[in-house]
């Protein structure tokens, strides 16, 4: 796979528009003729369509398309922010005049040659809009009704819904940024509703990733949404209320890496720390976790819904080390809060849109493995709660506290496994909770591919994964107290 | 120092430009084969700053247009979008959402909305005063909102800044009825937030002012000294233990909760059989003091509109009156799923307002005599399926009546079904910025988990 990124972005962004590198350097010629220490320039086109499943039909779909150019200039911490949705020369100049009204005085801009980094890519840059006909998006999704439906007559209500995102971009910096990126992205949802003795519960399910729709085709892989989506609805059938109070809490593999996403990751972005604005500022090189431990955050796994080749900087995207052995090793950077840092960015500079500035922002987040077994991890607990399937989460990342809700949770009693219990938020403390990891399992497992993180009123697609995780005390907060 | 000069927000394109866009989008619709059209385009302008520390730390220009249409070709839907105006991309816009109607299935319920129900006289609410703010001034008034916080006291070491920002909009909604209804709108908002810290830690919040009428705001010297304030007396929060036991909703948490309520009598909920408030109509749901009413038209309000995403006529009614559910909250689809006919609540509620009772926060906290007062909610734990409710809270633990000190990392729960009928009180301490306005409501029993 050698397509150029880069090359496509030029010739679906630029080419269109009849703009060409010139222009960018008029652009940027004009953001730095005004005292500004650096700009850019971010070119985006958005294609999307969504599909959904109601009583048994496809009775609404719809597609949009977005397009438009970002203008940033940066002058010390200061940043002008403008964007057109007009790709036409006066509009951006125009958009790039009000965007350097923020510098005032100093700045020694300069615009430097043109760098482009070219990597192998982690993800095609095909159009997953494309890659299956309308009527096989219908069939599929009714196909997916019918696998609910058939798995257990108390299922009364499916709801099936099928996205994808095409996003080109293109980026020109000041600094000699000119790189480009195809970014598909889809996702499959199945929810249904359950009802006995009048007792209704929903469950749901889902999965995708940077891949056309074919790879739901794949070993059934949707299939198996709509199974999992009735298995999690018929379990909160048979749900006792929730216990409240501070208790040992197993978490399950993969999804319930969203802890790690709360509790660490949004701590540790560049731009919360340089404000000193973090429970974690300052704390590189302490210990913020058990030595069984390692925490990254990796831009770079093939096809996930968190990887990106570069981020919206043009900054090819890394496996950053967070937490090694239960010490703070490092921050999420963008280049803004890394120049102020004196560090280098980290990959990690995202935007939601061309009409959002950049953020240090996760990618795909997640807790290498450990040495136990997982049922010896449930094995070793007397009486705790076992969560393995989580819906959002939040965090105050400067008191530290976090939240994220268990959509799926068992009681453990005598080691066992006993019954699943209601939905409980769970809340605890960024910057000790990790602490209280006291076995860590072999089985590391990411999300399915089903996560979007908001900051800023921001929302970007990431990931997140763990082993099976024994914490010695955690908050529960059920209604059973 | 030279001063920055910006222009202020866009200013919005004449009216009639967007009636054309509408006009062609609907013949577009019908040279394509669309039986039945609805269109909306929109165009917004905004201008936003933040200072941090006395520093401009972002200044932003916002100016976005859009463009939707929903096609129906008997009795199958399509919709697409854009946010290019240029007649081919109207004409591609139109194409794709006719052939996703040619992809979907027939659908009794769908359709434009009942031509008897659209809004003939479209009123003046008053929505729309824009703000001449330059940059600059922009910039001095968010400067003195944070240096009003950072003033308060030595323990405020930290902010987010304060932060100005001015939305000025246009939406036209038409459909293939002859309907063709659009007013211009503000927004202007003032906030705040920053940190306070003392040897055990640091606690942040924040405070905002909201209005359609800059006229209106809290000014900046308040919204910065109730930012700090806030701040502060969050320090020195201690954790409770696992109890039961009543808990006082601030205004601005306890408009969440009515947020729930509405939630669950949505049509889209009821016709999903997805709703903990099934079957409810007539029914007590709150206790019998409790009234809340929706009042769609009146001026500047933040939640007023003149008609609905539909182009319905939006009038005034009680939702629940005496604690008993009087209506539910449909638009035209999900009312002819449940048989029923329109609310004129496509897009939403316009204004509800939880009668205020006679109580203000410091008679509540009397009432409340012992237990917890949150002021702060994290998380999503709400499920409208079944009412369970579970989330992360912070606040003051309150004893005889009295504030005796912070609390945090603790969670609140229950089921909203109970909740709600153990309202004890509905406070006259009415938070107005938004489209639900209600008072602290006081529960009678919640779970408290902690230590």
């Amino acid at each position: 796979m050698t397509t150029d990124t880069l090359t496509l972005a030029r010739y679906h962004l630029l080419t269109p528009a009849g703009l060409d590198e010139d222009d960018l350097h008029r652009m940027l010629a004009c953001l730095l003729g005004h005292a500004i220490d650096a700009g850019d320039v971010y070119f985006q086109q958005r294609r999307t369509e969504s599909w959904s499943l109601e009583d048994r039909h496809v009775k609404n779909a719809s597609r949009a398309i977005q397009q438009g150019a970002g203008v940033r200039a940066i002058s010390g911490e200061k940043t002008g922010f403008a964007y057109s949705d007009e790709l036409v020369m006066p509009a951006l100049l125009e958009a790039a005049t009000a965007a350097r009204a923020i510098a005032q005085q100093g700045g020694e801009g300069q615009f430097q040659v043109w760098q482009t980094a070219p990597r192998v890519p982690l993800y095609e840059p095909l159009d997953p809009l494309d890659t299956l006909t309308a009527e096989a998006k219908v069939q599929l999704l009714e196909k997916l009704d019918a696998e609910a439906r058939q798995q257990d007559p108390r299922v009364t209500q499916v709801m099936v819904s099928l996205a994808a995102v095409q996003d080109t971009i293109l980026i020109a910096g000041s600094d000699g940024t000119l790189a480009g990126d195809v970014r598909p992205l889809v996702r499959v949802n199945v929810s249904v509703i359950v009802e006995q003795e009048g007792r209704r519960e929903q469950g749901g399910s889902g999965g995708g990733g940077r891949v056309g729709y074919g790879w739901f085709l794949d070993e059934d892989r949707a299939l198996g949404y709509a199974r999992e989506a009735v298995r999690l609805a018929l379990i909160n059938l048979e749900a006792v209320p929730a216990p409240a109070g501070t208790m040992t809490v197993v978490l399950g593999p993969g999804w319930p890496g969203i802890l790690l996403h709360e509790a660490i990751g949004h701590g540790l972005e560049g731009d919360f720390n340089r404000k000193g604005t973090s429970a974690f500022t300052g704390r590189i090189g302490e210990r913020v976790a058990s030595p069984l431990c390692t925490v990254v955050d990796d831009g770079t796994l093939a096809h996930r819904r968190g990887s990106l080749n570069i981020d919206d900087e043009g900054t090819p995207t890394q496996c950053t080390t967070l937490i090694e052995r239960g010490i703070l090793k490092g921050y999420l950077q963008d280049k803004l809060n890394a120049r102020l840092m004196n560090t280098a960015p980290t990959g990690n500079g995202r935007r939601e849109s061309y009409a959002h500035l950049p953020l240090p922002r996760m990618t795909n987040t997640y807790m290498m493995p450990g040495e136990h077994d997982p049922a010896e991890v449930i094995a070793s607990v007397e009486r705790g709660l076992y969560a393995v399937n989580f819906g959002g989460g939040q965090v105050d990342i400067t008191s530290g506290k976090f939240v994220f809700s268990a959509s799926e949770a068992y009681l453990i009693e005598n080691g066992r496994v006993t019954r699943p219990v209601k939905g409980a938020t769970l809340i605890g403390n960024g910057p000790d909770v990790l602490t209280k990891v006291s076995m860590v399992g072999n089985d590391l497992k990411l999300d399915a591919g089903v996560g979007t993180c908001g900051k800023d009123g921001q929302s970007v697609p990431v990931g997140v994964g763990q082993p099976t995780l024994k914490i010695e005390a955690l908050t529960v907060g059920g209604t059973q107290a | 120092m030279p001063a920055i000069t910006t222009r202020p927000t866009a200013p919005l394109p004449p009216r009639e430009q967007l009636e054309n866009l509408v006009a062609g989008i609907l013949a577009e619709a019908r040279a394509q084969g669309a039986t039945a059209t609805e269109a909306a385009v929109s165009f917004g302008s905004a201008l936003s700053v933040t200072v941090r520390l006395g520093e401009v730390e972002t200044l932003e220009h916002h100016r976005q247009r859009g463009l939707g249409v929903t096609v129906y070709i008997g009795q199958s839907r399509g919709s697409a979008s854009t946010a290019d105006w240029r007649p081919e991309a109207i004409r591609d816009t139109v194409q794709s959402a006719c052939a996703i109607a040619r992809h979907t299935a027939k659908d009794s319920c769908a359709g434009l909305a009942d031509p008897e129900r659209l809004a003939k006289d479209i009123p003046d609410l008053d929505l729309y005063h824009p703000w001449p703010l330059a940059a600059e001034d922009a910039i001095a008034l968010a400067r003195v909102c944070e240096a009003a916080a950072l003033a308060l006291d030595p323990r405020i070491r930290n902010s987010e800044g304060g932060s100005i920002a001015t939305h000025t909009g246009l939406v036209l909604y038409g459909n293939s009825q002859g309907f063709c209804g659009g007013y211009p709108a503000t927004h202007h908002s003032l906030s705040c937030s920053v940190i306070a810290g003392d040897e055990a830690g640091m606690q942040r919040n924040h405070w905002y002012t909201v209005a359609r009428d800059w006229n209106d705001l809290e000014t900046p010297v308040a919204v910065g000294q109730k930012a700090g304030q806030r701040a502060l007396r969050r320090l020195g929060s201690r954790r409770l233990t696992t109890r039961q036991v009543p808990v006082l909703f601030a205004p601005e948490l306890a408009r969440g909760l009515i947020g729930h309520f509405v939630g669950a009598i949505r049509g889209g909920a009821l016709y999903r059989k997805s709703s903990f408030l099934l079957d409810r109509l007539g029914t007590l749901v709150f206790p019998d003091f409790v009234t809340i009413r929706e009042r769609p038209h009146w001026p500047k309000a933040l939640g007023s509109a003149p008609f609905d995403n539909e182009g319905v006529a939006t009038a005034d009614r009680d939702l629940v009156a005496g604690g008993v559910l009087q209506g539910y909250v449909l638009d035209s689809y999900s009312a002819r799923r449940l048989g029923m006919e329109t609310t004129g609540n496509a897009g939403g509620t316009h204004n509800l307002i939880v009668e205020p009772g006679p109580l203000d926060h410091e008679a509540l906290l009397r009432q409340l005599d012992r237990g917890l007062w949150v002021t702060e909610l994290m998380g999503h734990g709400i499920n409208l399926v079944t009412g369970d409710y579970s989330r992360g809270a912070s606040g003051f633990w309150v004893e005889n009546g009295q504030i005796q000190y912070p609390v945090h990392e603790i969670t609140i729960a229950g089921n909203l079904n109970t909740l709600f009928k153990g309202i004890v009180a509905v406070g006259s301490d009415v938070d107005v910025r938004g489209g639900i306005r209600c008072g602290s409501l006081l529960l009678e029993r919640m779970t408290v988990a902690g230590e």
